[in-house]
């Protein structure tokens, strides 16, 4: 009896495994290499269903720091890539693994600390100045130190600030090497300010009692930019597919789409396709 | 402690509403890990079974070495399987990558050093037991290693089933070769990983409650299965 | 291999048959060392066909290992083992069987175990059905064919290892102290059952400690003390009429401590440093 379960339960799943791989064969989708920011803020799943409802394409997005997702493009393990470091989209373009680079929308970066706010920033709008402020009084600041666009932007901001956090990490610098969930969990654990994407912020579940303390700099500019990986270096994309999703992200529809996004009646992230250079 | 309680709640109330979401990714968790548990039994139970039967030279370096093996890192395990299955891979024809078969070899390769490993333990102290008799009746290399196999069998389950633990618990394999794609690759244990990293702690937790609560009912259903076979001395 | 029946035929008196035959299993000069010790002493013995032979001494004598070797799961450091004239192979070990003190039995049922060791001598089919089915008639065990081996008594395992022994019909049958830890019942059931395929022309070596079974089973015995042959004869002349100093004191009831004993004095002395 017991030998029967067991060779009935063996067989289906090896059925499961052998046609599993077939089954995949059905076509009709692409892999997004993103970031943890729009995956983490829902934006993806609400926006891919109006997509596919649209072309019947399904969209997979795999959520990785910034730095992985381009990697993860680079060996050709995604057909798009939408990521949010402008430079590092523009070299993955001129390495010829991109075929070009398009806005696509923009939100900004602010800086989240606790209530009692112990390095005195809150409320202020020069993202520098407290840069300047939370390093000079030791207030701890948790970082992604992942390579991700956030930390790429956070380590900008170091930079125009006149601040090494290397020299200091370990001690107030804390580099948690992780997404920004992560970090946010990391840091409100230990009272740290942490520097985040305000989607992020917004959909984030385990505030506690922590609040913006400062944004609205206009260096807190977070651009989002999207990339069809160049079928010319991996000829496997799947360039048609791919393009039909950008060219939806950067129509009307799409950016339409973008701007319906809302958590909490907060709009989080903006559309900006063909309002800049790319 | 609040948040313990109140995910213990929160389990219940998901697994009675019956969510259709979390019943999709309870049946890729249970499917990936026990293909993969069913796999590398197939593969282990026979090398482990080998290498505790017979002499050849350097027995003891691969005995060792299947025992080092069961504390590969899962995370270690994910980056080399999605080396091998990366579009500029060695594999990348086959197409595997972000699907729940990349899943499935990735906890495979996990597992099949468990399986083999202890497989050789209990296999040799059962050839201690055996191989004069085994010696005087004259039974091939085969038959003896089947006999040992077969008259092992409920030692043998409990083989499997720390196997499966081990597979159904891990994160950092399924995530890297699955891409934590929803409703494609989305297991419980990413699942859980993700809603931290939105920091919906309560809901994580009563997700981590419900793979207890199946780790629990698998491991109590094969324990039924021995108290019946000790019964009957066959344990 | 011949025509094997559990069924009572009567027989010649086997010293009869024994004159005319060559020997079946010959031992010469078989020496056998481990652990720095020597175990087996330039050891030799004839077994001839159709005879029961008796392997009797203290403990430590080297009975087990003789009876080991002889069927070649140990390999000696000198000497040879003799199978019908030709050094022993693998198909001269499938003549032989063996039957240790303690019954070793698979964790499946009586019957399992059975068509396990007929299985392996790729049997199959309808012979050996009717070979399970003789053994366990013969055994007694019919009524237990679906347990699990291991929930019965000891008794019943060892008839159990006996007839699994004797269904591969032997020509030769190796038994070390078959009945050593088993109750007066069991043991003539195990005794009645080692005749009786004696009579059917299985040869019979058996170890054992206790004399009343020598007289029940033995027609030869082989004395061995501290790895040597002491002495070697019917069982009638060697038991009952000595002519050796190991049997002798054996048969008196004293301990034997000759000058091949390894001794607890004489190790200690191999100590550097100790004071003798």
């Amino acid at each position: 009896m017991i030998k029967r379960v067991f060779l009935a339960l063996a067989a289906t799943l090896i059925a499961g495994a052998l046609t599993g791989p077939a089954a995949a064969a059905d076509d009709r989708f692409i892999v997004v290499q993103s970031t943890t920011s729009t995956q983490n803020s829902g934006l993806f799943d609400d926006l891919l269903p109006k997509f596919q409802d649209k072309t019947g394409i399904e969209v997979r997005v795999v959520a990785v720091g910034t730095g992985q997702a381009i990697k993860n493009a680079a060996n050709g393990d995604g057909d798009v890539l939408f990521v949010h470091s402008k430079p590092s989209e523009e070299k993955f373009v001129a390495d010829g693994l991109g075929v070009s680079r398009a806005d696509v929308m923009y939100n900004d970066f602010v800086i989240v600390g606790p209530a009692d706010d112990p390095a005195g920033v809150a409320g202020s709008s020069d993202v520098v100045a407290a840069m300047q402020t939370i390093a000079g009084s030791g207030a701890p600041f948790a970082s992604r130190g992942d390579d991700s666009g956030t930390h790429k932007a956070e380590l900008r901001l170091w930079a125009a600030a006149g601040v090494d956090p290397d020299a200091a990490s370990g001690s107030w610098y804390r580099e948690t090497g992780s997404g920004m969930g992560a970090t946010l969990n990391t840091g409100t654990g230990m009272g740290a300010y942490v520097m985040t994407d305000r989607a992020t912020w917004i959909a984030f579940g385990n505030k506690g009692d922590y609040q913006i303390a400062v944004e609205g700099d206009a260096r807190m500019f977070n651009q989002y930019g999207v990339i069809l990986v160049n079928p010319d270096a991996h000829p496997h994309v799947k360039a048609d597919m791919g393009q039909e999703f950008v060219d939806w992200l950067l129509s009307k529809d799409g950016q339409q789409a973008i701007a319906d996004y809302k958590v909490d009646g907060q709009q989080l992230f903006f559309p900006n396709a063909n309002k800049g250079s790319s | 402690m609040d948040s313990f309680w109140g995910a213990i709640g929160g389990a219940f109330g998901l697994v009675f509403a019956l969510d259709p979401d979390l019943m999709e990714i309870i049946g890729l968790s249970m499917r990936v890990t026990l293909t993969a548990v069913l796999f590398a039994c197939v593969i282990g139970l026979p090398l482990g079974a080998a290498v505790g039967t017979f002499r050849f030279p350097g027995r003891s370096v691969v005995a060792v070495s299947l025992n080092a093996l069961m504390g590969l890192p899962p995370v270690v395990v994910g980056l080399l399987v999605y080396l091998l299955l990366s579009a500029s891979g060695p594999l990348a024809p086959l197409r595997l990558l972000y699907t729940p078969t990349a899943m499935i070899i990735a906890q495979m390769v996990l597992v099949t050093p468990i399986v083999a490993a202890l497989t050789r333990q209990v296999i040799e102290d059962l050839n201690l037991e055996y191989s004069e008799q085994f010696a005087s009746m004259g039974v091939g290399p085969i038959d003896r290693m089947g006999a040992m196999l077969w008259d092992a069998r409920y030692s043998l389950l409990t083989v499997a089933l720390a196997g499966f633990g081990r597979a159904v618990a891990e994160v950092g394999a399924v995530i890297i070769v699955g891409g934590n794609i929803n409703h494609v690759t989305r297991v419980m244990t990413t699942t859980i990983a993700l809603e931290t990293s939105k920091g919906n702690l309560q809901l994580a937790l009563a997700l981590g409650v419900i793979l207890l609560m199946i780790a629990f009912a698998v491991n109590a259903g094969v324990m039924a299965l021995r108290a019946s076979a000790v019964r009957a001395a066959y344990a | 291999m011949r025509e094997f029946a559990f069924t009572p035929a009567p027989g010649l008196p086997s010293f009869d048959r024994n004159a005319a035959r060559d020997p079946l299993l010959e031992v010469r000069d078989l020496t056998y060392s481990a652990g720095g010790e020597q175990l087996l002493k330039a050891v030799n013995l004839t077994i001839r066909p159709g005879s029961r032979t008796l392997l009797m001494g203290p403990n430590g004598a080297g009975k087990s290992l003789l009876l080991r070797l002889m069927h070649g799961l140990l390999q000696p450091d000198d000497g040879a083992i003799l199978w019908q004239g030709a050094r022993l192979s693998p198909a001269a070990r499938s003549a032989q069987a063996m039957v240790f003190q303690r019954p070793v039995l698979l964790r499946r049922s009586v019957l399992a175990n059975l068509r396990f060791a007929l299985s392996v001598r790729g049997l199959r089919g309808r012979e050996r059905n009717d070979r399970i089915a003789s053994a366990l008639e013969a055994a007694g065990l019919a009524h237990l064919a679906g347990r699990p081996a291991r929930v019965l008594s000891g008794g019943e395992q060892q008839r159990l290892s006996l007839v699994r022994a004797l269904a591969c019909e032997p020509d030769l049958l190796f038994l070390d102290e078959p009945t050593a830890n088993l109750d007066p019942a069991s043991t003539a059931a195990i005794e009645k059952l080692v005749l009786e395929a004696n009579r059917q022309g299985v040869t019979i070596v058996l170890v054992t400690h206790d004399a009343g079974q020598a007289k029940r089973l033995g027609q030869h015995v082989v004395f061995l003390q501290d790895g040597e042959v002491a002495e070697a004869g019917p069982v009638g002349e060697v038991l009952n009429a000595p002519r050796s100093e190991p049997v002798r004191a054996w048969r008196e009831g004293r301990i034997y401590l000759g000058p091949n004993t390894r001794s607890m004095n004489r190790n200690t002395d191999d100590f550097p440093g100790r004071s003798q």
